[in-house]
C-alpha cells in the first residue's frame, strides 16, 4: 500500500502542474465576478479549447478516438491539479465529455464519431442531457416522449414530449435524447437513443424556477421535432443500453467529494459561544464536526481504493455509488449544522457575511445531491442487491407491454 | 498510488480468518461463557504457533517484524470471529508499549516471550469511572501503589504495563504479594475485566517518556480494524438471516426497510475500512499524519460496528434476544470497544486537535 504518487504518477503530476501554471491563470474566474450564462458558457468553451490544444482533453479516451488513452488515476491527478484553479467548468462541458462522448464512442457509427468527438473535446460543441421527464425520474425507463418515423419516407423521426432537469439546455448546441419508439414491448425494450441539434425547430426550453433562486435547469418541450435517422445512436430499441453507458459515466463522475468540513470549522471559529470561546469549543458541535470530518476523510480514502481497483482493471460496480450516497447526506447534514452554529444569524446573514450566505446556498443545493445522479434510495437498493446479494425489488411492470401499463 | 493491501497481507488475513472459523465457532464462544472461562487458551496457543502473536515484534526479539497493516488484517479477523483472546492487551498495547518505552533489557526479556505467547501482558490505564487515562497510581523507588480498574485480561496476564503518575509507564509482574486482582462483572463476557490493587508492589520504571499518545494512536488504528471485521461479520450474519427468513410470503431481505438499513451498514463499513487502511499506512509511513488518521479510523470504526451490532440483532427479531442466537456476542463487544482507550468525545477532540494549526493536546 502506498498513498503517495508512484514515480510515473509524480512525473505526470509534474507535467500537468507545469502546463497548468502556464495556461490556467488566464482562464480563471475572479471570485465574486458576475457573469451571464452566455459568458460563462463561452469561457467554458475557451478552456476546453485550451485543454485540447495542450493535449489535455479526453485523457481516458482511447487514442484512436482522439483521446490520450491514459489511466483513471492519471485523470484523477489531472483533475486534482486542475481543481486548484477556479476554472470555468460546468455541466455544459462535463455532459459532453462524461456522457455524450462515451455513448457515441461505444454505440455510434464512424460518421458520428467523426462529427462529434473532436468538436466536443475542443469545446466547439457543448451538450445537454434530455433524459428525465415529469413522470420518469429514478424510473427512467417509464419515459413517454415518443418518436415515430415520418410518413414521407425520409426515414426521419418525429419526436413529441417533455423533458426536465436538462441543465443548460438553453445554451448548449446538442442534446443526448432518449425516447420511446415502440410502446408495444415492455418498457426497457422500446427505447431508442438520439443526438439532437438544439436549434431544431420545435424545441422550446423554459427555465425552471428552482428553490435556490437560480435557474440552471430547464424543462424542454419537443413538439414535432424532426430528427434525421443519422442522429440515431445504436439500433432501434437499444436506447436502454446506451443510457446505461451514459449513467455509468455519471455515477463515476459524481463521486468525487468536494470540500466540506474545513470551511465549516472556519465559520465555527468565527462564532462566539457565549462563554468566552468560539463554537469550535462547543461540545455538541465539536462532536458532530469531528464525526463529519472522519467521514470526509474516509470518503477520500475510499475513492483512493476505488481508483486502485480501476487501475488494476477491476470494476467497482455498485461500490462506486457508496461515496455519492455518503457524501450527499453528509453535505446536507453539515451545511445544516453550519447554519445552526451561527445562531440566529445563520438564517439572516449580516451584510457582507458571504460565508454564511454561501453556506445557505449549499444547504439548499444539497437536496439536489441526494436526488440527482442516483437518488439515495436507488443507490441503497443497488448496494443491497449488487454488493450484498439481496433480492431485487418487486416490479409490477415487468414483461408488460408499455402501452398496457396504467 | 496503490491503495490496497498487498497479496501477502490479503493472504495473512485469509489464513487468520480460516484458522478462527475452524477453532472458534459460535458454540465454542457459548461454552466459554458457560464455563466462566477467562479466555480461549487453545486458540491463543494456536495463534502463537502460527506466528500471529509476533507479527509486529522485531525479528531480533523473535517476531516477524511486519507492520501495522499486517497486524490490522489479523485484528480484522479476530474482530470477525469475536475471539476470546488477549491479543489487544498483550500484543497491540503491552508489547507495543514495551517497544516504545521499554529499556533494551526489558525489550530483550519480554518481547520474545510475548511473541511466543508464553507470557501474556496487559495495559492498565483507567482508574474507575470518568476519563480513562488516569494517573493517580504512583511509582516510587521500585514500588507501585494505587489501583487500576478496569483492566482487561488481568487474571491471565503475567505482567502489566501500568500508566502511572506523570504519564510514564511502570512494568510489573502480577503474580506477587502486594497485588490483588478482583474480577469485575464484565459486560463483554468474552473479555473479562479486573480491578488491580497495588500495595508496595515491586515494579520497574520504563525509561521512555511521553509515549502514551503514540501508543494509543497505533492501538486506535488496530481497534478500527477489529471493529471493521466485527461489523462485516454482523452485516453478513444479518443479510444471511434475512435471506433465509420468510415473512408474509417472501424473504425478509426483499423488503426495503431491511435492504436500506443493511446498505447503510455496508457503506459505513467500507468508509471505516478506508480510514483503517489509511491509519495502517500512516502508522508506518506517515507519522505526522498518524494522530488525525488514527482518530478518524477509530471514530468511523466504532460507528460502523455500533450500527452493525444493533441492526443485526434487530433484523433477527426475537430470536436475536436469545443466548442461542449469535448477535449478542457482537452487541456486547461493541460497547467494550467503544469505551476502551477513550470514548467518542475523547477521539473527536483528538481528531480536531490533530488538524494543522490546532492546539495539540495529549491524552
Amino acid at each position: 500500500m502506498d498513498f503517495n504518487d508512484s514515480p510515473q504518477e509524480a512525473a505526470f503530476r509534474n507535467e500537468a502542474r507545469t502546463w497548468l501554471a502556464e495556461h490556467a491563470p488566464a482562464h480563471e474566474i475572479v471570485p465574486g465576478s458576475k457573469m451571464t450564462d452566455v459568458e460563462e458558457s463561452d469561457r467554458g468553451r475557451a478552456w476546453m479549447r485550451e485543454l485540447f490544444l495542450g493535449g489535455w482533453s479526453g485523457l481516458t479516451f482511447p487514442k484512436a478516438l482522439g483521446g490520450r488513452g491514459l489511466s483513471g488515476s492519471e485523470a484523477v491527478i489531472f483533475s486534482e491539479e486542475e481543481g486548484k484553479y477556479n476554472l470555468p467548468k460546468g455541466p455544459f462541458t462535463a455532459i459532453g465529455t462524461g456522457m455524450a462522448l462515451p455513448v457515441i464512442a461505444k454505440h455510434g457509427t464512424e460518421d458520428q464519431r467523426a462529427q462529434f468527438i473532436e468538436a466536443t473535446l475542443k469545446g466547439d460543441i457543448t451538450w445537454c442531457q434530455l433524459f428525465s421527464e415529469p413522470a420518469a425520474g429514478s424510473d427512467l425507463a417509464a419515459l413517454r416522449t415518443k418518436a415515430v418515423r415520418a410518413d414521407d419516407g425520409s426515414g426521419d423521426w418525429i419526436v413529441n414530449g417533455q423533458k426536465v432537469w436538462s441543465s443548460w439546455a438553453h445554451l448548449t448546441d446538442w442534446g443526448i435524447l432518449v425516447v420511446r419508439t415502440d410502446p408495444t414491448v415492455p418498457k426497457h425494450k422500446g427505447l431508442t437513443f438520439f443526438v439532437v441539434d438544439m436549434k431544431t425547430p420545435g424545441i422550446e426550453t423554459r427555465p425552471i424556477r428552482q428553490i435556490s433562486g437560480a435557474s440552471e435547469f430547464n424543462e424542454t418541450f419537443l413538439t414535432d421535432v424532426r430528427i434525421p435517422d443519422s442522429c440515431r445512436i445504436g439500433a432501434e430499441g437499444e436506447g436502454w443500453a446506451c443510457c446505461m453507458t451514459v449513467l455509468m459515466g455519471e455515477r463515476l463522475g459524481s463521486g468525487s467529494p468536494r470540500s466540506g468540513i474545513e470551511p465549516i470549522l472556519d465559520l465555527a471559529a468565527q462564532t462566539p459561544d457565549g462563554h468566552g470561546g468560539t463554537m469550535v469549543d462547543d461540545r455538541s458541535i465539536r462532536q458532530q464536526l469531528a464525526e463529519a470530518l472522519a467521514e470526509e476523510q474516509a470518503e477520500r480514502f475510499f475513492q483512493a481504493r476505488l481508483r486502485t481497483m480501476v487501475s488494476k482493471g477491476e470494476n467497482p460496480g455498485a461500490l462506486a455509488g457508496m461515496v455519492k450516497l455518503a457524501y450527499a447526506s453528509r453535505y446536507q447534514k453539515t451545511t445544516g449544522l453550519a447554519l445552526e452554529l451561527r445562531g440566529l444569524s445563520g438564517i439572516a446573514a449580516e451584510a457582507g457575511d458571504t460565508q454564511t450566505t454561501d453556506t445557505q446556498y449549499h444547504y439548499i443545493y444539497s437536496t439536489v445531491m441526494r436526488i440527482a445522479g442516483g437518488a439515495d434510495e436507488v443507490l441503497r437498493n443497488q448496494i443491497a442487491e449488487r454488493v450484498l446479494g439481496m433480492p431485487g425489488e418487486v416490479r409490477m411492470d415487468k414483461d408488460i407491454p408499455f402501452e398496457q401499463l396504467k | 498510488m496503490n491503495f490496497d493491501l498487498n497479496d501477502e497481507q490479503k493472504m495473512l488475513g485469509e489464513q487468520a480468518s480460516a484458522l478462527l472459523a475452524d477453532m472458534t465457532p459460535f458454540d465454542r464462544l457459548r461454552s466459554l461463557i458457560d464455563s466462566d472461562a477467562q479466555w480461549d487458551e487453545p486458540l491463543w496457543r494456536k495463534l502463537a504457533e502460527m506466528g500471529f502473536l509476533g507479527v509486529t515484534i522485531p525479528e531480533e526479539h523473535g517476531g516477524l517484524g511486519l507492520g501495522a497493516l499486517d497486524l490490522g488484517v489479523i485484528m480484522e479477523a479476530l474482530g470477525g470471529a469475536n475471539a476470546a483472546v488477549p491479543f489487544m492487551s498483550s500484543i497491540v498495547l503491552a508489547a507495543e508499549a514495551i517497544r516504545l518505552a521499554g529499556s533494551d533489557a526489558q525489550q530483550a526479556k519480554w518481547l520474545p516471550r510475548l511473541a511466543s505467547g508464553e507470557t501474556v501482558a496487559t495495559f492498565a490505564y483507567a482508574e474507575g469511572p470518568g476519563p480513562v487515562f488516569a494517573t493517580d497510581c504512583r511509582y516510587t523507588d521500585g514500588k507501585l501503589n494505587g489501583s487500576k480498574s478496569p483492566v482487561a485480561d488481568a487474571q491471565i496476564a503475567d505482567i502489566a504495563v501500568v500508566l502511572v503518575e506523570g504519564g510514564s509507564f511502570a512494568l510489573v509482574e502480577l503474580d506477587q504479594e502486594g497485588i490483588t486482582r478482583t474480577r469485575l462483572d464484565s459486560f463483554d463476557q468474552l473479555r473479562p475485566h479486573f480491578r488491580i490493587d497495588f500495595k508496595d508492589a515491586a515494579a520497574e520504571p520504563m525509561p521512555g517518556i511521553g509515549k502514551l499518545d503514540r501508543l494509543i494512536d497505533l492501538a486506535a488504528v488496530q481497534t478500527a480494524f477489529e471493529a471493521v471485521g466485527a461489523a462485516q461479520a454482523c452485516l453478513y450474519m444479518a443479510r444471511d438471516y434475512a435471506n433465509e427468513r420468510q415473512i408474509f410470503g417472501r424473504p425478509l431481505s426483499g423488503y426495503q426497510a431491511i435492504k436500506h438499513k443493511l446498505a447503510d451498514v455496508a457503506v459505513a463499513t467500507e468508509l471505516a475500512r478506508s480510514n483503517a487502511y489509511y491509519g495502517g499506512w500512516a502508522s508506518e509511513s506517515s507519522p505526522d499524519d498518524l494522530s488525525g488518521a488514527a482518530a478518524a479510523a477509530r471514530l468511523s470504526g466504532i460507528k460502523c460496528f455500533e450500527m452493525a451490532a444493533r441492526e443485526n440483532l434487530q433484523i433477527h427479531g426475537g430470536i436475536g434476544y436469545t443466548f442461542e442466537a449469535n448477535c449478542h456476542f457482537y452487541y456486547r463487544r461493541e460497547r467494550m470497544l467503544a469505551v476502551h482507550l477513550g470514548n467518542r468525545g475523547f477521539w473527536a477532540d483528538r481528531l480536531l486537535n490533530a488538524r494543522p494549526g490546532s492546539q495539540v493536546q495529549g491524552a
